[in-house]
Protein backbone atom coordinates (compact mmCIF):
# COMPACT_ATOMS: atom_id res chain seq x y z
CA UNK A 1 0.00 0.00 0.00
CA UNK A 2 1.18 3.29 -1.05
CA UNK A 3 0.59 6.93 0.11
CA UNK A 4 1.21 10.00 -1.25
CA UNK A 5 1.75 11.89 1.56
CA UNK A 6 2.54 10.77 5.50
CA UNK A 7 -0.68 9.94 7.96
CA UNK A 8 0.54 11.46 11.28
CA UNK A 9 -2.96 10.62 13.02
CA UNK A 10 -3.01 7.19 11.30
CA UNK A 11 -4.38 4.39 14.00
CA UNK A 12 -5.78 1.11 13.18
CA UNK A 13 -9.25 0.55 13.26
CA UNK A 14 -10.10 -1.06 16.64
CA UNK A 15 -13.86 -0.11 16.36
CA UNK A 16 -15.99 -2.29 14.15
CA UNK A 17 -19.82 -2.78 13.61
CA UNK A 18 -21.34 -6.67 12.46
CA UNK A 19 -23.99 -5.75 10.40
CA UNK A 20 -26.43 -7.04 12.65
CA UNK A 21 -25.24 -4.04 15.37
CA UNK A 22 -25.12 -1.15 12.59
CA UNK A 23 -28.46 -2.27 11.37
CA UNK A 24 -29.76 -2.02 15.43
CA UNK A 25 -27.95 1.38 15.88
CA UNK A 26 -30.04 2.40 12.57
CA UNK A 27 -33.51 1.18 14.15
CA UNK A 28 -33.09 2.83 17.63
CA UNK A 29 -32.07 6.31 15.75
CA UNK A 30 -35.03 6.39 13.49
CA UNK A 31 -37.36 5.11 16.45
CA UNK A 32 -35.80 7.78 18.74
CA UNK A 33 -36.51 10.15 16.38
CA UNK A 34 -39.79 9.43 15.58
CA UNK A 35 -40.71 9.54 19.37
CA UNK A 36 -41.37 6.03 18.94
CA UNK A 37 -38.71 4.59 21.75
CA UNK A 38 -37.11 6.69 24.76
CA UNK A 39 -33.43 5.47 24.92
CA UNK A 40 -33.63 5.29 28.54
CA UNK A 41 -36.53 3.22 28.28
CA UNK A 42 -34.89 1.01 26.35
CA UNK A 43 -32.00 0.95 28.92
CA UNK A 44 -34.53 0.12 31.50
CA UNK A 45 -35.71 -3.04 30.07
CA UNK A 46 -31.83 -4.38 29.33
CA UNK A 47 -31.45 -3.68 32.58
CA UNK A 48 -34.18 -5.66 34.09
CA UNK A 49 -32.92 -8.52 32.24
CA UNK A 50 -29.10 -8.36 32.15
CA UNK A 51 -29.08 -8.40 36.27
CA UNK A 52 -30.76 -11.64 36.28
CA UNK A 53 -28.53 -13.52 33.48
CA UNK A 54 -25.35 -14.53 35.28
CA UNK A 55 -22.13 -14.47 33.40
CA UNK A 56 -21.62 -17.78 34.58
CA UNK A 57 -18.61 -18.97 32.02
CA UNK A 58 -16.73 -16.16 33.66
CA UNK A 59 -17.83 -17.32 36.90
CA UNK A 60 -16.61 -20.94 36.31
CA UNK A 61 -13.08 -19.52 34.62
CA UNK A 62 -12.74 -18.18 38.28
CA UNK A 63 -13.85 -20.81 40.03
CA UNK A 64 -11.42 -23.06 38.43
CA UNK A 65 -8.53 -21.03 38.88
CA UNK A 66 -9.23 -20.94 42.42
CA UNK A 67 -9.79 -24.51 42.88
CA UNK A 68 -6.83 -25.80 40.59
CA UNK A 69 -3.36 -24.06 40.89
CA UNK A 70 -2.22 -25.28 37.63
CA UNK A 71 -5.27 -23.76 35.82
CA UNK A 72 -4.58 -20.51 37.45
CA UNK A 73 -0.50 -20.40 36.57
CA UNK A 74 -2.15 -21.34 32.81
CA UNK A 75 -4.49 -18.40 32.96
CA UNK A 76 -2.25 -15.97 33.96
CA UNK A 77 0.07 -16.76 31.23
CA UNK A 78 -2.47 -17.49 28.73
CA UNK A 79 -5.72 -16.45 29.35
CA UNK A 80 -6.80 -16.74 25.62
CA UNK A 81 -5.97 -20.33 25.71
CA UNK A 82 -6.96 -21.44 29.19
CA UNK A 83 -10.65 -19.55 28.63
CA UNK A 84 -10.97 -21.24 25.60
CA UNK A 85 -10.12 -24.90 26.86
CA UNK A 86 -13.30 -24.62 28.58
CA UNK A 87 -15.17 -23.94 25.19
CA UNK A 88 -15.80 -20.41 25.64
CA UNK A 89 -14.34 -18.26 22.54
CA UNK A 90 -15.68 -15.00 21.67
CA UNK A 91 -17.40 -14.62 17.93
CA UNK A 92 -14.51 -11.52 17.17
CA UNK A 93 -11.60 -14.23 18.24
CA UNK A 94 -10.42 -11.30 20.36
CA UNK A 95 -7.63 -11.94 23.45
CA UNK A 96 -7.81 -12.38 26.70
CA UNK A 97 -5.87 -11.33 30.10
CA UNK A 98 -6.85 -12.57 33.07
CA UNK A 99 -5.53 -9.90 36.19
CA UNK A 100 -5.71 -10.99 39.52
CA UNK A 101 -6.65 -9.23 42.71
CA UNK A 102 -4.46 -10.37 45.77
CA UNK A 103 -3.68 -8.20 49.27
CA UNK A 104 -2.05 -5.41 47.21
CA UNK A 105 -3.50 -4.60 43.70
CA UNK A 106 -7.20 -4.16 43.03
CA UNK A 107 -8.38 -4.36 39.18
CA UNK A 108 -10.51 -2.35 37.73
CA UNK A 109 -11.73 -2.59 34.00
CA UNK A 110 -13.27 0.01 32.02
CA UNK A 111 -14.13 0.95 27.94
CA UNK A 112 -16.79 3.25 27.16
CA UNK A 113 -17.93 1.18 24.05
CA UNK A 114 -19.79 -2.21 24.16
CA UNK A 115 -17.95 -3.65 21.35
CA UNK A 116 -14.93 -3.89 23.86
CA UNK A 117 -16.57 -6.05 26.34
CA UNK A 118 -15.96 -9.57 26.78
CA UNK A 119 -19.34 -11.16 26.24
CA UNK A 120 -18.63 -14.63 25.71
CA UNK A 121 -17.48 -15.06 29.53
CA UNK A 122 -19.37 -11.93 31.41
CA UNK A 123 -22.19 -12.42 29.38
CA UNK A 124 -24.39 -8.88 28.80
CA UNK A 125 -22.59 -5.29 29.76
CA UNK A 126 -24.04 -3.36 32.39
CA UNK A 127 -25.78 -0.01 31.33
CA UNK A 128 -23.60 1.97 33.22
CA UNK A 129 -20.74 0.44 31.89
CA UNK A 130 -21.30 1.77 28.38
CA UNK A 131 -21.92 5.12 30.01
CA UNK A 132 -19.24 7.76 29.48
CA UNK A 133 -18.79 9.19 32.87
CA UNK A 134 -18.18 5.59 34.50
CA UNK A 135 -14.95 5.41 31.83
CA UNK A 136 -14.01 8.81 32.70
CA UNK A 137 -14.75 9.05 36.90
CA UNK A 138 -12.89 5.28 36.85
CA UNK A 139 -10.02 6.65 35.59
CA UNK A 140 -9.80 10.05 38.13
CA UNK A 141 -10.93 8.41 40.95
CA UNK A 142 -11.75 4.87 41.26
CA UNK A 143 -12.01 4.56 44.86
CA UNK A 144 -15.30 6.87 44.24
CA UNK A 145 -16.38 5.25 41.71
CA UNK A 146 -15.99 1.89 43.86
CA UNK A 147 -17.35 3.42 46.90
CA UNK A 148 -20.82 4.00 45.12
CA UNK A 149 -20.46 0.08 44.22
CA UNK A 150 -20.73 -0.40 47.90
CA UNK A 151 -16.52 -1.80 47.45
CA UNK A 152 -14.13 -0.05 50.10
CA UNK A 153 -11.05 -1.50 49.99
CA UNK A 154 -8.19 -1.40 52.41
CA UNK A 155 -6.39 2.48 51.67
CA UNK A 156 -3.07 0.79 51.44
CA UNK A 157 -4.39 -1.55 48.39
CA UNK A 158 -3.64 -0.02 45.15
CA UNK A 159 -6.11 -0.21 42.33
CA UNK A 160 -5.06 -0.57 38.95
CA UNK A 161 -7.23 0.26 36.20
CA UNK A 162 -7.12 -1.58 32.75
CA UNK A 163 -8.50 -0.24 29.81
CA UNK A 164 -10.15 -3.05 27.30
CA UNK A 165 -9.77 -2.76 23.28
CA UNK A 166 -11.08 -4.39 20.88
CA UNK A 167 -8.19 -6.53 20.68
CA UNK A 168 -7.92 -7.02 24.23
CA UNK A 169 -10.10 -7.86 26.86
CA UNK A 170 -9.82 -8.42 30.67
CA UNK A 171 -10.93 -10.62 33.21
CA UNK A 172 -10.74 -9.85 36.56
CA UNK A 173 -10.07 -12.96 38.82
CA UNK A 174 -11.46 -11.64 42.61
CA UNK A 175 -9.71 -12.69 45.71
CA UNK A 176 -11.18 -15.90 47.00
CA UNK A 177 -13.66 -15.37 50.00
CA UNK A 178 -12.76 -16.88 53.76
CA UNK A 179 -14.08 -20.12 54.54
CA UNK A 180 -15.16 -21.52 51.36
CA UNK A 181 -12.58 -24.51 51.54
CA UNK A 182 -15.07 -27.03 51.71
CA UNK A 183 -16.61 -25.75 48.54
CA UNK A 184 -17.03 -27.95 44.93
CA UNK A 185 -16.28 -25.41 41.83
CA UNK A 186 -20.15 -25.25 41.39
CA UNK A 187 -20.69 -23.96 44.83
CA UNK A 188 -17.57 -21.25 44.10
CA UNK A 189 -18.90 -20.31 40.92
CA UNK A 190 -21.67 -18.84 42.35
CA UNK A 191 -20.19 -16.60 44.90
CA UNK A 192 -18.31 -14.93 41.69
CA UNK A 193 -20.38 -12.41 40.36
CA UNK A 194 -20.29 -10.46 37.13
CA UNK A 195 -19.40 -6.74 38.74
CA UNK A 196 -16.58 -9.20 40.48
CA UNK A 197 -15.22 -9.74 37.22
CA UNK A 198 -15.15 -6.48 36.42
CA UNK A 199 -13.16 -4.99 39.65
CA UNK A 200 -16.27 -3.36 40.43
CA UNK A 201 -17.50 -5.98 43.34
CA UNK A 202 -15.97 -8.43 45.26
CA UNK A 203 -16.58 -12.45 45.09
CA UNK A 204 -19.54 -12.98 47.44
CA UNK A 205 -18.88 -14.71 51.17
CA UNK A 206 -20.46 -18.20 51.74
CA UNK A 207 -23.93 -18.36 52.72
CA UNK A 208 -24.13 -20.22 56.17
CA UNK A 209 -25.37 -23.69 55.75
CA UNK A 210 -28.56 -24.13 57.34
CA UNK B 1 -57.58 -15.13 23.71
CA UNK B 2 -57.61 -13.97 27.49
CA UNK B 3 -54.07 -13.75 28.49
CA UNK B 4 -51.78 -10.75 27.37
CA UNK B 5 -49.20 -11.94 25.56
CA UNK B 6 -45.93 -10.74 26.08
CA UNK B 7 -42.89 -10.46 23.54
CA UNK B 8 -41.40 -12.74 26.17
CA UNK B 9 -43.51 -15.18 24.73
CA UNK B 10 -42.19 -15.05 21.12
CA UNK B 11 -41.53 -19.03 19.73
CA UNK B 12 -38.07 -19.92 20.00
CA UNK B 13 -36.92 -17.32 22.15
CA UNK B 14 -33.79 -18.45 23.93
CA UNK B 15 -34.56 -18.34 27.86
CA UNK B 16 -32.86 -19.06 30.81
CA UNK B 17 -34.18 -21.87 33.57
CA UNK B 18 -35.78 -19.14 35.06
CA UNK B 19 -37.90 -18.04 31.53
CA UNK B 20 -35.86 -15.24 31.00
CA UNK B 21 -34.73 -14.20 27.70
CA UNK B 22 -31.12 -15.43 27.36
CA UNK B 23 -28.82 -12.88 25.11
CA UNK B 24 -25.71 -13.94 24.13
CA UNK B 25 -24.30 -9.85 22.96
CA UNK B 26 -25.75 -6.74 23.65
CA UNK B 27 -27.32 -5.82 20.52
CA UNK B 28 -29.65 -8.94 20.73
CA UNK B 29 -31.12 -6.96 24.07
CA UNK B 30 -31.31 -3.80 22.23
CA UNK B 31 -33.12 -5.63 19.58
CA UNK B 32 -35.46 -7.27 22.08
CA UNK B 33 -35.82 -4.12 24.39
CA UNK B 34 -36.58 -1.78 21.35
CA UNK B 35 -39.77 -4.37 19.94
CA UNK B 36 -41.05 -5.01 23.67
CA UNK B 37 -41.17 -0.87 24.03
CA UNK B 38 -42.73 -0.92 19.95
CA UNK B 39 -45.53 -3.72 20.62
CA UNK B 40 -46.32 -1.84 24.44
CA UNK B 41 -47.05 1.66 22.19
CA UNK B 42 -49.31 -0.50 19.86
CA UNK B 43 -46.99 0.09 17.26
CA UNK B 44 -48.62 -3.52 16.35
CA UNK B 45 -49.85 -6.46 17.45
CA UNK B 46 -48.41 -9.62 19.37
CA UNK B 47 -50.14 -11.71 16.32
CA UNK B 48 -48.60 -9.27 13.81
CA UNK B 49 -45.25 -9.90 15.28
CA UNK B 50 -44.97 -13.17 15.57
CA UNK B 51 -46.07 -13.82 11.91
CA UNK B 52 -43.64 -11.42 10.66
CA UNK B 53 -40.45 -13.01 13.09
CA UNK B 54 -42.27 -16.81 11.63
CA UNK B 55 -41.38 -15.58 8.22
CA UNK B 56 -37.90 -14.63 8.90
CA UNK B 57 -36.96 -18.37 10.72
CA UNK B 58 -38.38 -20.30 8.37
CA UNK B 59 -36.71 -18.67 5.15
CA UNK B 60 -35.03 -21.31 3.70
CA UNK B 61 -31.07 -21.00 4.61
CA UNK B 62 -31.32 -20.20 8.26
CA UNK B 63 -29.58 -21.96 10.64
CA UNK B 64 -30.90 -25.84 11.53
CA UNK B 65 -29.56 -24.61 15.39
CA UNK B 66 -31.44 -21.18 15.68
CA UNK B 67 -27.75 -19.78 16.15
CA UNK B 68 -28.91 -17.00 13.68
CA UNK B 69 -32.30 -16.75 16.07
CA UNK B 70 -31.75 -12.75 17.01
CA UNK B 71 -30.30 -12.41 13.16
CA UNK B 72 -34.05 -13.11 12.18
CA UNK B 73 -35.47 -11.09 14.83
CA UNK B 74 -33.75 -8.16 13.77
CA UNK B 75 -34.90 -8.46 10.29
CA UNK B 76 -38.09 -9.09 10.89
CA UNK B 77 -38.57 -5.65 12.99
CA UNK B 78 -36.94 -4.19 9.61
CA UNK B 79 -39.23 -5.51 8.04
CA UNK B 80 -42.42 -4.82 10.04
CA UNK B 81 -41.16 -1.17 10.41
CA UNK B 82 -41.12 -0.43 7.17
CA UNK B 83 -44.46 -2.38 6.37
CA UNK B 84 -45.87 -0.05 8.55
CA UNK B 85 -44.46 3.08 6.96
CA UNK B 86 -41.73 3.88 9.95
CA UNK B 87 -38.83 3.66 7.62
CA UNK B 88 -38.24 2.44 4.50
CA UNK B 89 -35.99 -0.30 3.68
CA UNK B 90 -33.47 2.01 1.80
CA UNK B 91 -33.22 4.58 4.85
CA UNK B 92 -32.71 1.87 7.19
CA UNK B 93 -29.85 0.48 5.07
CA UNK B 94 -28.31 4.08 4.60
CA UNK B 95 -28.50 4.70 8.07
CA UNK B 96 -26.89 1.42 8.72
CA UNK B 97 -23.97 2.03 6.33
CA UNK B 98 -23.69 5.42 8.18
CA UNK B 99 -23.61 3.69 11.57
CA UNK B 100 -20.96 0.93 10.60
CA UNK B 101 -18.58 3.61 9.17
CA UNK B 102 -19.18 5.53 12.42
CA UNK B 103 -17.98 3.07 14.15
CA UNK B 104 -15.21 2.39 11.79
CA UNK B 105 -13.65 5.99 12.05
CA UNK B 106 -14.07 6.11 16.16
CA UNK B 107 -10.87 5.96 17.71
CA UNK B 108 -10.57 3.37 20.85
CA UNK B 109 -11.81 5.61 23.93
CA UNK B 110 -14.15 7.81 22.40
CA UNK B 111 -18.02 6.95 22.17
CA UNK B 112 -19.56 6.22 18.87
CA UNK B 113 -21.57 8.53 17.34
CA UNK B 114 -23.11 9.06 13.97
CA UNK B 115 -21.81 12.38 13.55
CA UNK B 116 -18.32 10.53 13.40
CA UNK B 117 -19.24 9.09 10.17
CA UNK B 118 -18.55 12.62 8.43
Amino acid sequence: MSHDHDHDDHHHHDNHFSPMEARVRALETILTEKGLIDPKAIDVIVETYETKIGPRNGARVVAKAWAEPDFADWLKRDATAAIASLGYTGRQGEHMRAVFNDGETHNLVVCTLCSCYPWSVLGLPPVWYKAPPYRSRAVIDPRGVLSEFGVTLPEDQKIRVWDSTAELRYLVVPQRPEGTEGLDQEALADLVTRDAMIGTGLALMPKARP
Amino acid sequence: MSRCETLADTPGLPKSAEGDPVFAEPWQAQAFAMTVRLHEQGVFSWAEWAEALSREVHQPGRAVDGADYFDCWVTALSSLLSERGVASEAEQTALSDRWARAAEATPHGKPILLGNAG
